[in-house]
């Protein structure tokens, strides 16, 4: 790796005062799984690391029934996945958390992380889509909150800025009857990037109807993708079959998949009406239980 | 020329200086600075597993930690785990299960298991063979290394 500083501040005041000072040449460090692969290969030409695991806020996990589920932007995902809130309250964020790498990568990789590298395969990322949840960024002026449906711009992008950092992700506290799910679709059983995936999340109103739903998708565009009408076409449907079918062909006509590695746009495309489905339904069993 | 960093930390229960500079791994460390050359490198990008160390308790891969990372930390290498003369029973396991051949893997392979049996002492096959995902093996076909994790389980 070419030479670079490194710096592990303990407040997001030393941490964005140091983000500010060398600009887009400073790379925040979480779990350092992406960024060390990336600096490795020449990717990257970071003059500074500025580790943000020793900043209490950014390690922190709390939830509270009325305000929902705040994590901080350094969290593992086993530490994430290990609390007991979070795997009460939110499994469809824990089926996309737990299957970022393996034992290894789980300990040291973040949902941050996972986040600010933007990749369109990123598993968190649909399923904090579909959860609601939002990025709160800081700089050394002002903090602002971004919907996470509109924090990825392009592969690798983000609407993060130069200066800013990600301090926390806020999901809110999950709705009376609603349930959510992530799957992907992986050519082996683990340790791998994912060909196509999708979150659902709906919520049912107290006739059974559906009276609000919401849907995302990674690998098959140049971000992860909310498709707000696969979603919008499930209110007021009962939770069949049918209607899952009808929402899951919504999202294949919106996904804008490409032929690579991993797999064709074919296979891609078809895996996602494949995969809504089966999200939908695992979600809908949620609701139930 | 990176100015170099002065780290303490707690290798094998001991406590450790050494000096580094800010974009060296701990691999590099362990096994260039240190001499503790049981943890192999391998791929070098947190695929195979073969430079697998405990962080804090934690199953890591010394790849992609940087040295200078670990201060205050404590860290178990392959080295830290028989207690001489006795063998850890995953290193007893291991032999007696022929879950070895040519041996690179092992290092990071019993690291790896013991980060298991630490957390849930009498794990599945199934759950052996989730867990042991990072940590790959061109020899075995793994199977005898699941039996040596089950065996080290008393399954």
């Amino acid at each position: 790796m070419k030479p670079f500083a490194y710096q592990a501040p303990v407040s997001i005041e030393a941490a964005v005062a140091l983000l500010a000072e060398y600009g887009p040449r400073a790379r925040p460090l979480a779990g350092g799984t992406d960024l060390l692969v990336q600096l490795r290969r020449g990717a990257s030409d970071a003059a500074l690391l500025v580790d943000v695991k020793r900043i209490p806020d950014l390690t922190r996990i709390t939830f509270d029934p009325v305000s929902g589920l705040t994590f901080g932007a350094a969290v593992s995902c086993a530490e994430l996945c290990e609390h007991p809130d979070v795997r009460a309250h939110y499994p469809g964020l824990v089926d996309a958390v737990r299957i970022i790498g393996g034992a290894a990568i789980q300990n040291r990789a973040t949902v941050g992380g996972n986040l600010c590298n933007a990749t369109p395969s990123g598993d968190s990322i649909p399923a904090l889509i579909v959860l609601g949840a939002e990025a709160q960024l800081t700089g050394a002026d002002s903090t602002r909150c971004v919907p996470v449906r509109d924090f990825c711009t392009a592969p690798g992008k983000t609407v993060r800025q130069p200066g800013e950092m990600l301090v926390a992700l806020r999901v809110p506290p999950p709705a009376a009857r609603s349930g959510a799910a992530y799957l992907r679709f992986i050519p082996r059983a683990e340790m791998d990037i994912a060909v196509a995936g999708a979150g659902a999340w709906l919520q049912l109103a107290a006739d059974g109807t559906i009276a609000d739903a919401r849907i995302a998708l990674s690998a098959v565009a140049p971000t992860p993708l909310f498709v707000a009408e696969a979603g919008a076409a499930l209110i007021g449907q009962r939770p069949t079959e049918d209607a899952f079918a009808a929402a899951a062909a919504i999202a294949q006509e919106a996904c804008r998949p490409i032929t690579d590695v991993r797999g064709t746009a074919e296979q891609r495309r078809h895996l996602v009406g494949v995969l809504v489905k089966r999200a939908l339904r695992m979600a809908s069993e949620r609701v139930a239980s | 020329m990176t100015k170099k960093t002065l780290v303490s930390a707690t290798i094998n229960g001991e406590e450790t200086e050494f000096l580094c500079e800010p974009q060296q791994s701990l691999l590099e460390v362990l096994r260039d600075g240190l001499g503790l050359t049981g943890t192999k490198e391998g791929c070098n990008d947190g695929n195979c597993g073969a430079c697998s160390v405990l962080l804090d308790g934690r199953l890591v891969n010394s790849c992609l930690v940087l040295a200078v990372e670990i201060e205050g930390r404590s860290v178990v290498t392959v080295e830290g785990l028989a207690e001489w003369p006795r063998l850890h029973p995953l290193q007893k396991a291991f032999a007696e299960n022929d879950a070895l051949q040519c041996g690179f893997c092992t290092p990071g392979m019993l690291i790896a298991s013991k980060a298991l049996l630490d957390r849930n002492p009498h794990p599945t096959e199934a759950e052996i063979r989730a867990w042991l995902a990072g940590n790959l093996c061109r020899c075995t076909g793994y199977d005898k290394i699941v039996r040596a994790v089950q065996a080290a389980s008393g399954e």
